[in-house]
């Protein structure tokens, strides 16, 4: 029990004794998790926004002269039971005949094309409009619906798709590559603070040793000063993203509202409920990790 | 209780190797006092850290109360410290802290609880006659007055063997003979006690064991004597 006391006391003093590397420390944390909650949010919003866009972009499959409904049928089941596949649409050719109707007469006066109803000019127009789950596969399902048998003609919208699934992931990387590093300089700034509170109780540490301290005696201060450095730095971005995140979502609506169809900000409790645990499980992590890496190399019995 | 087996012990030093102990086998019985003597760079240190175990011999064997010492695992060298109490020449206490906290310290890194602390501590206190002097500051007191302080926190925990490394080798002649006192005192409880000098006349008055070591090897063993020159 003292010892863990002991170890919340001496910790909370160590940060102070030193405070200019604890603030480096810091404010290094804090900078690489408030990048994080930056990129979370462009991230998950993104792929919100990416998902609605995914399931409008579809692929549009058409079919040999004589085709028959059975074998139309049969070949959406094949599609339907495919991953990628979200949901399979059957147009049949009297549909098509009745919207292309409505699209060239809105107002119903229509009596010349109803005139053709039984010579129905899109007699071949039957077609299954395949709606994806997964935007990055739609290569591969063009590729499988245009070797079945009876399929004439796969249309399918590949630029759209294939750009927003490598932008994603161009960000993904970028951001991912930026955080590993800012990780880094932080557990190397926090591994320094460390050592320097070390130095400065060097004669105490040995003292301890020669008493019987246990190895955890003698580091809990310590994980307890780069945890509490960690926590800081975590709460210090959390804080910040919270205000910003309503700040930029009104701002974006507001000064962009030609693009509000199309930018579905997600709320701020659904990127929260994520990104407060993350974001405190990585700065505790750091801080831990930051000082133990020096207290294994340091502080032995 | 203590009983070195053929032990040896070569340093690494960037001026090639320096054998420090040669060979040394050496049996300390429950309850004695024992000096162990020997001119700079005998290796009375080496020996003294041996049996703390804040590193292992080249060759040989360490046994404490019947157990190889050398073969305790990482985790269990803080309880087997805990069964030693340690002197030094320069006291090692902590600078910013009282006398009372300095021996307090001591019981708790075994986690004994404060309202035993105290009274454990006043204890020892007037054991080494310091009772009024627990509030002061290390810096407040003399040498002699820092050693007792010291002694008083190598055994408020009990431990059966106090060891002691040139414990009046800053000290002059009285302060040097209390402190002896002091420490017959806490061997007459049953403590055994291992005392590391070259102070020659401290030696010859106590009238003690001598272990007399020279260049690494044991070069003499009086049950009763004194200093012995080689
Ligand atoms: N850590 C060390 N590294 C290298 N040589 C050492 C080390 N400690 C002691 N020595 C050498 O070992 C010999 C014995 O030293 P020591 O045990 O300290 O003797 P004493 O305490 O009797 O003066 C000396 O020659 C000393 O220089
Ligand atoms: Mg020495």
């Amino acid at each position: 029990m003292y010892s863990f006391t002991n170890g919340i006391r001496q910790g909370i003093r160590n940060i102070f004794k030193n405070g200019l590397f604890s603030l480096a420390s810091i404010g290094t944390i804090t900078a690489c998790l408030f990048l994080f909650g930056v990129f979370y949010c462009m991230v998950v919003n993104f792929q919100h926004i990416f998902s609605e866009v995914e399931t409008t972009v579809g692929v549009t499959v058409f079919f040999e002269e004589g085709t028959g409904e059975d074998r139309i049928k049969e070949i959406q089941t094949m599609i339907e039971e495919r991953e990628e596949v979200n949901e399979v649409h059957y147009t049949s050719a009297e549909e098509a005949w009745k919207l292309y109707k409505e699209k060239a007469f809105p107002e119903g006066d229509n009596e010349v094309l109803t005139n053709l109803d039984n010579d129905n000019p899109l007699a071949e127009s039957a077609s299954l409009e395949v709606y994806l789950n997964d935007a990055g596969a739609q290569k591969e399902l063009v590729d499988y619906i245009s070797a079945i048998p009876d399929v004439r003609k796969v249309n399918a919208s590949e630029s759209v798709a294939n750009s927003f699934v490598s932008f994603g992931r161009l960000l993904g990387y970028v951001s991912m590559a930026i955080i590993v590093i800012l990780l880094a300089v932080a557990i190397f700034l926090i591994s320094n603070t460390v050592r320097v509170g070390i130095d400065v109780r060097r004669d105490e540490i040995t003292i301890m040793k020669y008493l019987g301290a246990t190895d955890f005696f003698v580091r809990a201060p310590f994980l307890v000063e780069g945890a509490i450095i960690g926590l800081i730095g975590s709460l210090i971005p959390l804080a910040a993203m919270f205000f910003l995140y309503r700040e930029i979502v009104k701002f974006v609506t507001e000064h962009f509202s030609a693009l509000s169809s199309l930018l579905h900000f997600l709320p701020v409790k659904d990127i929260f409920i994520v990104l407060i645990p993350a974001t405190l499980i990585i700065g505790l992590g750091i801080g831990l990790i930051g000082s133990y890496i020096t207290l294994i190399r340091r502080v032995r019995v | 209780m203590i009983v070195l087996d053929h032990v040896s012990k070569t340093y690494q030093g960037n001026q090639g190797s320096i054998q420090a102990l040669k060979d040394v086998s050496l049996s300390i019985d429950k309850g004695e006092f024992v000096f162990v003597v020997g001119l700079s760079g005998s290796g009375k240190t080496t020996l003294f850290r041996l049996l703390l175990k804040e590193m292992e011999p080249t060759s040989g064997n360490i046994f404490m109360n019947n157990k190889n010492i050398g073969k305790l695992r990482r985790d269990q060298i803080p309880k087997f410290r805990r069964g030693i109490g340690v002197v030094f020449q320069d006291f090692k206490l902590l600078k910013n802290r009282t006398v009372f906290e300095n021996i307090a310290f001591a019981q708790r890194i075994i986690g004994v609880p404060n309202r035993r602390i105290k009274k454990n501590v006043m204890d020892v206190l007037k054991l080494v006659g310091l009772q009024d002097k627990y509030r002061a500051k290390p810096s407040e007191l003399s040498g002699g007055e820092q050693q007792r302080v010291a002694l008083a926190r190598a055994i408020v925990n009990n431990p059966p063997v106090l060891l002691a490394d040139e414990p009046t080798g800053n000290l002059d002649p009285t302060n040097s003979t209390e402190i002896m006192k002091l420490l017959e005192k806490i061997n007459k409880r049953g403590t055994t006690v291992v005392v590391v000098t070259h102070n020659t006349k401290i030696v010859d008055e106590m009238q003690k064991r001598v272990v007399n070591l020279n260049q690494g090897e044991i070069v003499s063993d009086e049950k009763k004597g004194g200093y012995v020159y080689v």
